[in-house]
C-alpha cells in the first residue's frame, strides 16, 4: 500500500503474537478428550461404542453441517438431514443393498464419490432457492423441502423403493476389515468425525469462512467489499452438504438399511435440536448436542419407567431438556461452559492469579 | 486545481464518475430527480445540502445499494448503470457509511482483511492465508493507517465509536481504491478526532479522487477542491468552495446566514 510507511507497517507484524508450535496452543481438556475418546474401546462395551458414540459422531457430524451454515452463515436450515439422506439413498440405490431389483451394485469407488457430488448438487439447487429468503422465511422453504423429499421418498417406488426403503446396504470391506462390527465402526464414526470438525474449525478462518461471518454479520456491506453475497451463501449450502454426505452415509452403514422415516420431519428437527443445544458457536457444539441428546435418547425410557411413566414419551424429556437449554442459556451447553469459564477467570485476582 | 466545473453532458471522456440524469423513485416520491454530475479522476468534492436534500441516496444509486431509477452512471468511462454493487467496488469506487456499518463480530484485522479479500481473486478459498500472504500485510498496514494497531485483535462490536468510524474509512480504501464516497465521515468524532480525519483525507494519494457528504464546512471545505450543493433531490449550484460559501442563495439557503 502506498498509504502507509512500510517500515512502520512491518514492526506491527513482527510485534504481534510470535509464532508457537500449534500442538503448544492445544489446551490441557483437548489432550484429555482426544486420549479418553481414542481408549475408549479398552474400556466401553459394544453397545456404547457402536449404538451410543456411533451415532453421536454420526448426528453431530450432520449437526456441523448446520452449525457451520447457521453459526457462520446466519441460515437456519432444516435441509441438513435431507441432504444426509439424498447421500445415504445414492449409496443404497448406486450400491449393493438387498433390493436387487433396484440397486445397481456398483463399486464402492464409483458410489462414494456419487453419493457425495449428486448431495452436493442437491444442496446446492435448494440453497439457490433458500438464500432468497431470510430468517424465519429460510427455515420455512428449507423445511417444505425436506417435507416434499421425504413424501417422494415414500411414494416413489421405482428410485425409492416407497415405504420400505432398502435394506442390506452394508460397508465395503475396506483393508478387510468389517467395518460394521462395533470397534472399527467406532473408530470408522471417530475418524469421520474428527475430519470434519478439524475442516470446519479451518475453514472458519479461511477467506470463504470469514467471508460467510462477514455475510452473517453485514450482506450490504459485503457486497460494497466486493463480494457477491448469494454466490457466497450459495457455496455455503454446497461446501455443508460434504459434512452431512459423510454423516448421512455412515448413518445408513450402521444401520444398514435407509428408508423415509430417516428423512421425515422429526429427524430433521433432530437435527436442529443437536446443534442448538450444543451451541451454534463452535463446531464442537454440535458434537456435545448430539452426545445429550443420545444419552436422552437411550436411557429416558428407563428413567420415564422408574418414575412410572410410560416409555413412550421419551420424547417428552429430551423436549424439557430443550426448552431448558434453552431458556437458561440461549447459546446452548457451549454457552454455559464459556460463562463458567469466564466467571473462574474473574474469581482469581487479575495481579497476582491468587484466588479471591 | 480549481477548474471551473462543466457538469454538462457530453464530455464523457476522461471523468472518474459522470452521472446524467440520474432519477430515484421511491414509490412516488422523487429522492433524487435528473442528477448530472461529472467527476475527474483524482478531484475531491463536497456534496453539500440540508436533511433529505437526497446526499445519501444519491451515494447509493452510485454505488448501486439502491439502483437508479432512470439516467445512467459512468465508471471511468464504462457504464455501470445495470451492474450490482459488487462488481462497481471491483472496478475501484469505495464507500463508507454515514453509520457505521461493519462486521461487529469479526476483529478488527479480520474486517480489514475482508476488505482487502473482497476486490482480489480467491474470495472463495478453503485455505487460511499465510502469515506472510500480501493480503494480510496489506490489511496489517491499513490498520496502522487509521491509527489502530493497538486493537487489531479486538471484536468490532467492542470499539469506541470514533475507532469504529476510522475502521469504516480503512475499509473503504482497501485494494486499489480509484475512487470514494465519504458519508458525513467526521459525524460524532471529537475535535481531535476530526483532525486526523483530515489529515487522512489529505494525504490520500493525489489519483485517488473522492466526493465527501458533510455537514462541517470546517471539514468539508478543507478537504476538497469543488462544492455541488443539493436541495430537494436537485443539483442547485455548482462551483469552487469560496463560491458556494459567499453565495447568497446558498448563504440563504443552508447556511442560514449564522455559520460557526
Amino acid at each position: 500500500m502506498a498509504l502507509v510507511n512500510q517500515t512502520q507497517g512491518q514492526a506491527a507484524i513482527t510485534a504481534s503474537a510470535p509464532r508457537q508450535n500449534w500442538l503448544a496452543r492445544v489446551p490441557g481438556v483437548w489432550w484429555a478428550a482426544i486420549v479418553v475418546l481414542l481408549a475408549l474401546p479398552l474400556v466401553a462395551n459394544n453397545f456404547w461404542l457402536f449404538q451410543i458414540m456411533g451415532w453421536t459422531f454420526i448426528l453431530g457430524m450432520i449437526g456441523v453441517s448446520l452449525m457451520f451454515l447457521a453459526g457462520y452463515g446466519g441460515m437456519v436450515s432444516l435441509l441438513q438431514m435431507t441432504v444426509a439422506g439424498v447421500a445415504g439413498y445414492m449409496v443404497a440405490i448406486l450400491g449393493p443393498s438387498g433390493v436387487t431389483s433396484i440397486s445397481l451394485g456398483l463399486s464402492w469407488w464409483v458410489v462414494l464419490p456419487a453419493a457425495f457430488l449428486i448431495a452436493a448438487l442437491f444442496a446446492t439447487v435448494c440453497g439457490a432457492l433458500a438464500v432468497r429468503t431470510e430468517g424465519i422465511y429460510t427455515i420455512m422453504i428449507t423445511l417444505a423441502i425436506a417435507a416434499a423429499f421425504f413424501y417422494f421418498a415414500r411414494q416413489n417406488y421405482s428410485v425409492f423403493n416407497g415405504y420400505s426403503g432398502f435394506n442390506l446396504v452394508l460397508p465395503p470391506k475396506f483393508f478387510g476389515v468389517n467395518w460394521r462390527e462395533a470397534v472399527p465402526f467406532y473408530y470408522l464414526s471417530l475418524g469421520c468425525a474428527a475430519l470434519c470438525y478439524c475442516a470446519a474449525v479451518y475453514i472458519s478462518r479461511s477467506p470463504f469462512g470469514l467471508a460467510l461471518q462477514g455475510v452473517r454479520d453485514n450482506p450490504r456491506r459485503m457486497a460494497a467489499l466486493g463480494y457477491n453475497v448469494t454466490a457466497h451463501r450459495i457455496a455455503a449450502y454446497a461446501l455443508t452438504s460434504v459434512f452431512a454426505s459423510v454423516g448421512g452415509i455412515l448413518l445408513v452403514w450402521q444401520n444398514a438399511q435407509i428408508a423415509p422415516g430417516t428423512v421425515g420431519i422429526p429427524s430433521a428437527i433432530d437435527v436442529l435440536v443437536v446443534a442448538v443445544v450444543g451451541g451454534l458457536r463452535r463446531p464442537i457444539g454440535p458434537f456435545i448436542g448430539a452426545f445429550i441428546y443420545v444419552i436422552l435418547q437411550v436411557f429416558s425410557p428407563d428413567i420415564l419407567s422408574s418414575f412410572g411413566f410410560s416409555t413412550e414419551r421419551f420424547k417428552l424429556v429430551i423436549g424439557l431438556g430443550f426448552l431448558a437449554v434453552v431458556l437458561f442459556s440461549p447459546d446452548g451447553v457451549l454457552g454455559l461452559w464459556d460463562r463458567w469459564r469466564a466467571g473462574r477467570a474473574q474469581a482469581t485476582d487479575p495481579l497476582t492469579g491468587a484466588p479471591k | 486545481m480549481n477548474a471551473p466545473l462543466e457538469g454538462l453532458a457530453g464530455a464523457n471522456d476522461g471523468n472518474a464518475l459522470e452521472l446524467r440524469g440520474v432519477t430515484k423513485m421511491f414509490g412516488a416520491l422523487a429522492a433524487i430527480s435528473d442528477i448530472t454530475i461529472s467527476v475527474k479522476p483524482g478531484e475531491r468534492r463536497a456534496v453539500l445540502g440540508s436533511n433529505g436534500a437526497g446526499k445519501t441516496t444519491l451515494f447509493n444509486c452510485i454505488t448501486g445499494d439502491f439502483p437508479a431509477t432512470s439516467g445512467f452512471i459512468r465508471f471511468f468511462g464504462e457504464d455501470v448503470t445495470a451492474f450490482p454493487p459488487y462488481e462497481r467496488i471491483r472496478r475501484g469506487l469505495r464507500r463508507t457509511y454515514q453509520i457505521s456499518s461493519l462486521f461487529a463480530g469479526l476483529s478488527v484485522i479480520d474486517n480489514v482483511y475482508l476488505a482487502c479479500r473482497g476486490v482480489s481473486r480467491n474470495r472463495f478459498s478453503l485455505l487460511r492465508p499465510r502469515r506472510d500472504d500480501a493480503l494480510v500485510h496489506a490489511a496489517e498496514m491499513l490498520v496502522e493507517a487509521v491509527r489502530l494497531t493497538a486493537v487489531k485483535d479486538r471484536l468490532v462490536g467492542e470499539l469506541a465509536y470514533g475507532q469504529q468510524r476510522q475502521l469504516e474509512i480503512a475499509l473503504a480504501l482497501s485494494g486499489a481504491p480509484r475512487f470514494i464516497l465519504f458519508d458525513e465521515p467526521a459525524a460524532g468524532l471529537s475535535p481531535t478526532e476530526r483532525r486526523d480525519l483530515v489529515g487522512i483525507l489529505t494525504s490520500l494519494p493525489s489519483h485517488i479522487g473522492y466526493i465527501i457528504i458533510e455537514h462541517d464546512m470546517d471539514v468539508a471545505l478543507r478537504v476538497v477542491e469543488s462544492v455541488t450543493m443539493m436541495h430537494n433531490g436537485r443539483v442547485f449550484k455548482q462551483g469552487r468552495p469560496d463560491e458556494i460559501e459567499n453565495d447568497p442563495e446558498v448563504q440563504e439557503l443552508y447556511l442560514g446566514g449564522g455559520h460557526d
